[in-house]
């Protein structure tokens, strides 16, 4: 017991300095030089203050943004890949993204131009898709009375997927030329959310989702195991699961309703993790939240310098620097 | 690469020179802007079809429509016994069906503002309204002339000119680049580009780029569907967010409605007048 707490405080010290050098760093840096003295100087008005203005509008919304996406989805990859005893399961696996996106592409076909409390009639029809979709799987997940069985809930996941998916093609099918070119556009991501409002709606759900998953490692170490094997050493395996359930997939709705979806942090992180503190959940579920954020900050600081004054579409900079680090570090530990 | 473009080019002159001996006289525009054009120097009637997106002129609405760039009724085009197609230069299946059907096309591509003069003299040589297409596009030409020397000698200010992005934000917004027949646009009606040296028909811009690049006006433009309930109010609103932007300080972030933006046809005249009041109400227009 004490080496593992000495390893969670070596691990939770290691990624949590790491998370804390980007956060610091990550808002210096841009396509535009700015002057800190002149960002931090509250005797300019804000209204004539460009470098604030750049540093508090522009910069720190966008890099809290990539903070809360990737510790979510990082952190619900791990869940779902726990619970589903699958190494390949995402956030996605469950169709809860599919849903977002269904709702964000209705919002976008129908033009809902509705603003509630500064929040984009996107965001809000993207997390209502999420919650829909949540409700099937957990009525799913529910409807045996003898806890989940993954098979079912991972071919359930697949068939929503694909139905959200055809759903989604079909809407855009029949919308017009613009309304197809920005559904496809938010289906890449984008973390420029230009103002704290998107957070502050997202974080309620992100905490709640957060709180629900602090007693789950010990639970999923042992139904990684096997849950015959789990409930015999007197883990509550229906309530367990339920709640990894609910826990990943708040976690990933409130992050899609953000940013859009966010390819490969929910699939390659936990597993980027595992490979250098082993698979202890404890270990591995902090360490994930924090390491999702670190790395999904340095991607969209790549995505938008790399080519400027050409801003990337920040999912294909998680894949594209993600993937062959991945492979580096397989191969490297083979 | 160059090659193959250089015996495409060469095929396209063969095909021109081959049709010239009949004048097309039941011909199919799947481009806004052709259409436009083949109106405007008096050819309507030649028209048997156009796309689905066709609004302008007004003759337009009884004409059949027959698909457009990425779903173009291939069925229907063939069954309607055309002489000539205007089709986008993308639509490679299409020239394909209408290769094998032996039925001649003109192959048109949106480039920048000299092109469309240039389009419309190359239009009108292909369906015999020379004159009048060399005297439409002379009459543009010198419009536009007409329009840059009304704002010659002004202060041209910094200008974003905003095609596109989100209803209720300013997420996912799209700006003219350096390149196009907007960048032209702007440049007769006498501002200078913020995006000048970008040089990309459109530039995705961040809320960081448009702070660092200072627009002292900004121009959104509203057209098809993003024209219909209008609510300027709310619209400018979204940008009190950039309270540091010239552009915003000085209340002069205006919404320009209209189809002649985006279609780059015999309008842009119009366009190009409209958007010079915008930025230069001082002159005297």
């Amino acid at each position: 017991m004490q080496h593992v707490r000495g390893r969670l405080v070596v691990a939770l010290a290691g990624f949590g300095g790491l998370l804390l050098m980007t956060l610091v760093c990550a808002p210096l840096l841009g396509t535009t030089t700015i002057s800190l003295s002149r960002a931090f100087d509250r005797s300019i008005p804000f209204a004539d203050n460009p470098d604030a203005q750049i540093f508090f509008v522009a910069r720190l919304p966008r890099i809290l943004a990539a903070a809360l996406v990737g510790g979510s989805l990082a952190l619900a990859g791990a869940i779902f890949q726990a619970l589903l005893r699958n190494p390949l399961a995402t956030p996605d696996t469950l169709g809860v993204s599919s849903g977002a996106a269904l709702g964000a592409m209705l919002a976008i076909a129908f033009h809902f131009d509705f603003a509630i409390a500064g929040l984009s009639s996107i965001s809000l029809s993207s997390l209502a898709g999420s919650i829909g979709a949540l409700a099937i799987v957990y009525m799913l997940a529910t409807a045996r009375r003898r806890g989940l069985s993954t098979t079912v809930l991972l071919l359930a996941g697949v068939t929503m997927t694909a139905f959200f998916s055809a759903l989604t093609l079909f809407v855009q099918y029949v919308s017009n030329f613009a309304d197809t070119f920005r559904t496809v556009r938010w289906l890449m991501g984008a973390l420029d959310v230009g103002s704290y409002t998107p957070l502050m709606a997202a974080l309620p759900l992100m905490v709640m989702a957060f709180a629900m998953a602090v007693p789950l490692p010990r639970p999923l170490d042992l139904i990684s195991l096997g849950a015959d094997a789990a409930a015999a050493r007197g883990v509550d395996v229906p309530r367990a699961e339920r709640l990894a359930l609910v826990s990943a997939s708040l976690l990933t709705g409130a992050a899609v309703s953000i940013s859009g979806p966010v390819a490969f942090v929910g699939l390659v992180v936990p597993h980027i993790v595992r490979l250098v503190i082993g698979s202890d959940h404890r270990l591995v579920l902090p360490a994930s939240a924090l390491f999702g954020a670190t790395f999904l900050i340095g991607c969209d600081l790549i995505a938008r310098t790399l080519f400027s004054p050409v801003e990337l579409p920040v999912g294909i900079v998680t894949a594209i620097i993600g993937g062959p680090f991945f492979l580096w570090l397989l191969v490297r530990r083979n | 690469m160059m090659k193959r473009r250089a015996l495409l080019a060469l095929a396209a002159c063969v095909t021109l020179g081959a049709a010239t001996d009949t004048v097309p006289r039941r011909v199919i525009s799947l481009i806004p802007a052709t259409t436009e054009m083949i109106f405007a120097m008096g050819a309507g009637s030649r028209l048997i079809a156009v796309s689905s997106f066709d609004q302008y002129p007004p003759e337009v609405a009884r004409l059949p429509r027959v698909g457009a760039l990425l779903d173009p009724d291939t069925e229907r085009i063939l069954s309607l016994r055309p002489d000539l197609v205007i089709v986008y230069g993308t639509q490679t299946e299409l020239k394909r069906s209408l290769d094998r059907a032996t039925i001649p096309y003109y192959s048109y591509e949106h480039r920048a503002m000299p092109d469309i003069m240039a389009t419309v003299r190359a239009v009108g040589a292909r369906i015999g309204f020379a004159p009048q297409a060399n005297a439409l596009a002379t009459s543009m030409e010198a419009s536009l002339a007409a329009v840059r020397a009304k704002v010659a000698g002004q202060r041209r200010p910094r200008t974003m000119l905003v095609f596109e992005r989100d209803r209720t934000t300013l997420q996912n917004l799209y700006a003219s680049g350096g390149y196009g027949f907007l960048a032209d646009l702007l440049e007769v009606a006498g501002g200078e580009n913020v995006f000048a040296d970008v040089k990309q028909q459109s530039v995705q811009a961040s809320t960081e780029m448009i702070l660092a690049r200072r627009p002292e006006v900004i121009v959104e433009l509203r057209y098809g569907d993003t024209a219909k309930d209008l609510d300027s109010a709310r619209d400018l609103r979204v940008w009190d967010s950039l309270s540091s932007l010239p552009a915003v300080k000085a209340k002069r972030v205006v919404i320009l409605v209209g189809d002649q933006y985006v279609v780059p046809g015999p309008r842009i005249v119009q366009a190009a007048r409209e958007l010079g009041r915008a930025l230069h109400p001082e002159a005297r227009w």
